[in-house]
C-alpha cells in the first residue's frame, strides 16, 4: 500500500510508555489460610493478598497505515497482553495507547456457547463482534461454507459441544474472520484444523490484511512472520527489546533463541 | 523505518496522536455516546440473554420444561414450609394466601436472581470482556433481561395458581405489565451497580446470598407486613413496606388476587414504584458507566 504523499507516513497506533499490570487474587505464595485472608481484608489499602504481574513494561512505538507488524518473543513475554492493550481491552497502568478507529482482535471464542447449535453461535458471534442482523444473514452461508462444517452432514444444527475440537476451531475461525477491521490483530495459532482448512484460513487472513489499515500478528512461527510482516517488534519480559525491519530483528532473535 | 526523517519527528506521542486525530484506545465515551452505542448493541443484548436462557437447561432430559417446573417446585416448597408447617398465613384465607405466597416468591426471585447475575456479569465473563469490544453495560442488562424472560415462564405458573384458587382473569390483571416493567427497570439498575462492585470485589458473589435472604425475609414474601408487625412501632412496618421489593410484590398481588384489595397497599404506591425504578435505572447506569474503561482488569 503506497502512502498518499511519499515520506508522509500516517500513524495508526501510537504506544507511549505503556505499562500493563495484572492483579491476581488468591495467588499469593505462602499462607493461604482463612485467617490470613481475613487479616488481609482488615488491613485495607494496597492489599498484599493480591499479586501483581507486570506484564508490559514501558513499551513505546508508532505504527503506520499499511504496515504489517509482527510481534515475537518467548512464551509469557507479554505479546498477547500488548495486543489486548492496543485494542483497548486491558486498561493501562500508566502510559497511553492512541489508535485510529477501533482495533479489533481476531477471535470470538469467548462469546460462543457450547450448549447452543452452530447455527445460533454464528449469529451470536456475529452480533458480539458488532455486526448487524442483516450483515450476518447476508454472510451466514459464506461462514458455514467456509468452515466446512456441513461437508460431513448437517452438523450446523447440532450443539457445538458435539463437535470435534478441530470442527469447533474451524467454526470459531470462520465466524471471527467474517468481519473486516481497520486495525486487525491476529494472535498466533489461529489457523487450526486439517491441511486444507489451514490453507483456506491463511488465504483468508491475507485477504483481511488487504482490507485492514494496519495488521499486528503474534506468532512463534518465524516463517509466517517473514511471509506477512515488514516490521517486527521483539518483546522479552515485557520490554521492547528490538524494533525494526523483519530480517534484522529475526536474525537477532534467532541468535538469541539459539536456532 | 524510524530512521527516515519526517516532519513529525519533533512531536511527542500525544502531539502526534492529536495531529492525526488518533484517540486513546479503550477510553470511556461520553454518556450520550455510550447510550447510543448500547442501543446499537440491542440485538446482541437480546440474543445473548436468550442464548443464556436456552443453554441453561440444554443438557437436561426434560429440556426447556424446567423453565416452568423450577418455579413450580419452588412455590411448592415454600407452600409446604410456610403454609403447612409454620402457618404464616395469620388468618389469611387459603385462596388468598397461596397465590399471595407464590406471587411473593416469584417476584422476589426475579430481583434476587438479577442481583446474583449482576454480581457475576463482569467478573464471570472476563474472557468476553478481554476479547471483544462492546459497551460493558450490555452484559448486566442482558442478564437482567434473561431473568425477565425467566420470570415470564414463572408468570404462566402464577396464572394457573391464581385461577386454581379462584382469582379469575379480570381487568386489573393488566396492571401486571406496568408493575413488571417498573420492576425490570429497578432490577436492571441494581444489576448494573452490582456488576461494578462485583468486578472490583468478586467476593461479593459469596456474600450476596445472605444479604438477599435477609432482604427476602424483611420484605414480607411469605407473610403480610402490616399483620405480622401489628404490635411493633408503626414506622418499622412502614419502612419495610416502602422497600422496593415489597412494593413490587404488593403491586403484583393487588393486580392478581381477588381478596387482596387496595387496603393492603401503602399510600402512593405507584409513585413509589416508579420512583425506585427511575432512581435505580438512571443512577445504576451512570454509576456503571463511570467505571467503563476499568472493566477487564483482572
Amino acid at each position: 500500500m503506497a502512502d498518499p504523499i511519499p515520506g508522509a507516513k500516517i500513524p495508526t497506533v501510537i504506544a507511549d510508555e505503556l505499562h500493563i499490570v495484572y492483579r491476581v487474587n488468591g495467588a499469593k505464595t505462602g499462607k493461604g489460610s482463612a485467617t490470613s485472608a481475613l487479616s488481609r481484608i482488615l488491613r485495607r489499602g494496597e492489599s498484599p493478598g493480591v499479586r501483581k504481574v507486570h506484564a508490559v513494561r514501558g513499551v513505546s512505538f508508532v505504527s503506520y497505515r499499511g504496515e504489517a507488524v509482527g510481534l515475537i518473543g518467548s512464551n509469557g513475554s507479554g505479546k498477547s497482553t500488548l495486543l489486548r492493550a492496543i485494542a483497548g481491552l486491558l486498561p493501562a497502568e500508566s502510559g497511553h495507547v492512541y489508535t485510529d478507529g477501533q482495533p479489533s482482535l481476531l477471535g470470538v471464542n469467548a462469546a460462543l456457547m457450547n450448549d447452543l447449535t452452530g447455527e445460533r453461535n454464528v449469529i451470536l458471534g456475529g452480533l458480539a463482534m458488532g455486526m448487524s442482523r442483516e450483515e450476518i444473514k447476508e454472510r451466514y452461508q459464506q461462514i458455514v461454507d467456509f468452515s466446512g462444517i456441513n461437508e460431513k452432514g448437517d452438523f450446523i444444527t447440532l450443539p457445538m459441544r458435539t463437535y470435534s475440537s478441530g470442527m469447533a476451531a474451524r467454526l470459531r475461525f470462520s465466524i471471527a474472520a467474517a468481519k473486516d477491521h481497520d486495525v486487525l490483530m491476529i494472535d498466533e495459532a489461529l489457523a487450526t484444523g486439517d491441511r486444507s482448512f489451514q490453507k483456506r484460513s491463511e488465504d483468508r487472513i491475507r485477504e483481511l490484511r488487504k482490507h485492514a489499515g494496519t495488521v499486528f500478528l503474534v506468532s512463534h512461527n518465524n516463517k509466517s512472520i517473514r511471509d506477512t510482516c515488514d516490521r517486527v517488534l521483539w518483546l522479552e519480559r515485557g520490554e521492547l527489546r528490538m524494533d525494526g525491519p523483519t530480517e534484522e530483528v529475526l536474525k537477532e532473535y534467532e541468535k538469541f533463541t539459539g536456532k | 523505518m524510524s530512521d527516515r526523517p519526517s516532519p513529525d519527528d519533533g512531536l511527542s506521542a500525544a502531539g502526534l496522536a492529536a495531529k492525526y486525530g488518533l484517540a486513546v484506545s479503550g477510553a470511556r465515551p461520553r454518556l450520550v455516546e455510550y447510550v447510543r452505542q448500547l442501543w446499537g448493541r440491542r440485538h446482541f443484548i437480546l440474543a445473548f440473554s436468550q442464548a443464556k436462557l436456552t443453554a441453561q437447561y440444554s443438557q437436561a432430559k426434560l429440556g426447556q420444561l424446567w423453565q416452568v417446573a423450577t418455579p413450580l417446585l419452588n412455590a411448592a416448597v415454600y407452600f409446604f414450609i410456610f403454609g403447612v408447617i409454620l402457618k404464616a398465613d395469620r388468618g389469611m384465607p387459603r385462596e388468598v394466601y397461596i397465590p399471595f405466597l407464590v406471587t411473593g416468591v416469584f417476584v422476589f426471585t426475579f430481583t434476587q436472581s438479577s442481583v446474583m447475575a449482576g454480581v457475576r456479569a463482569i467478573s464471570g465473563n472476563l474472557g468476553l470482556v478481554r476479547a471483544l469490544h462492546f459497551p460493558r453495560a450490555a452484559l448486566p442488562v442482558s442478564f437482567a433481561l434473561q431473568q425477565l424472560q425467566q420470570l415470564l415462564f414463572s408468570m404462566l405458573v402464577l396464572f394457573i395458581v391464581s385461577i386454581g384458587f379462584g382469582s379469575y382473569p379480570k381487568a386489573s390483571w393488566l396492571l401486571i405489565v406496568p408493575a413488571l416493567a417498573l420492576q425490570f427497570l429497578f432490577n436492571t439498575g441494581l444489576a448494573l451497580i452490582m456488576a461494578r462492585w462485583g468486578s472490583a470485589t468478586p467476593d461479593l458473589a459469596q456474600l450476596m446470598p445472605f444479604v438477599m435472604r435477609t432482604w427476602m425475609y424483611a420484605s414480607g414474601v411469605m407473610f403480610s407486613i402490616p399483620v405480622m408487625l401489628a404490635d411493633k412501632p408503626v414506622w418499622v412496618a412502614d419502612v419495610l413496606q416502602w422497600n422496593p421489593a415489597a412494593i413490587y410484590m404488593d403491586l403484583m398481588r393487588f393486580a392478581l388476587i381477588d381478596g387482596y384489595g387496595p387496603e393492603n397497599l401503602p399510600p402512593h404506591v405507584w409513585a413509589v414504584a416508579g420512583g425506585w425504578a427511575a432512581l435505580f435505572a438512571v443512577g445504576g447506569f451512570v454509576y456503571f458507566w463511570q467505571s467503563e474503561e476499568r472493566y477487564g482488569r483482572g
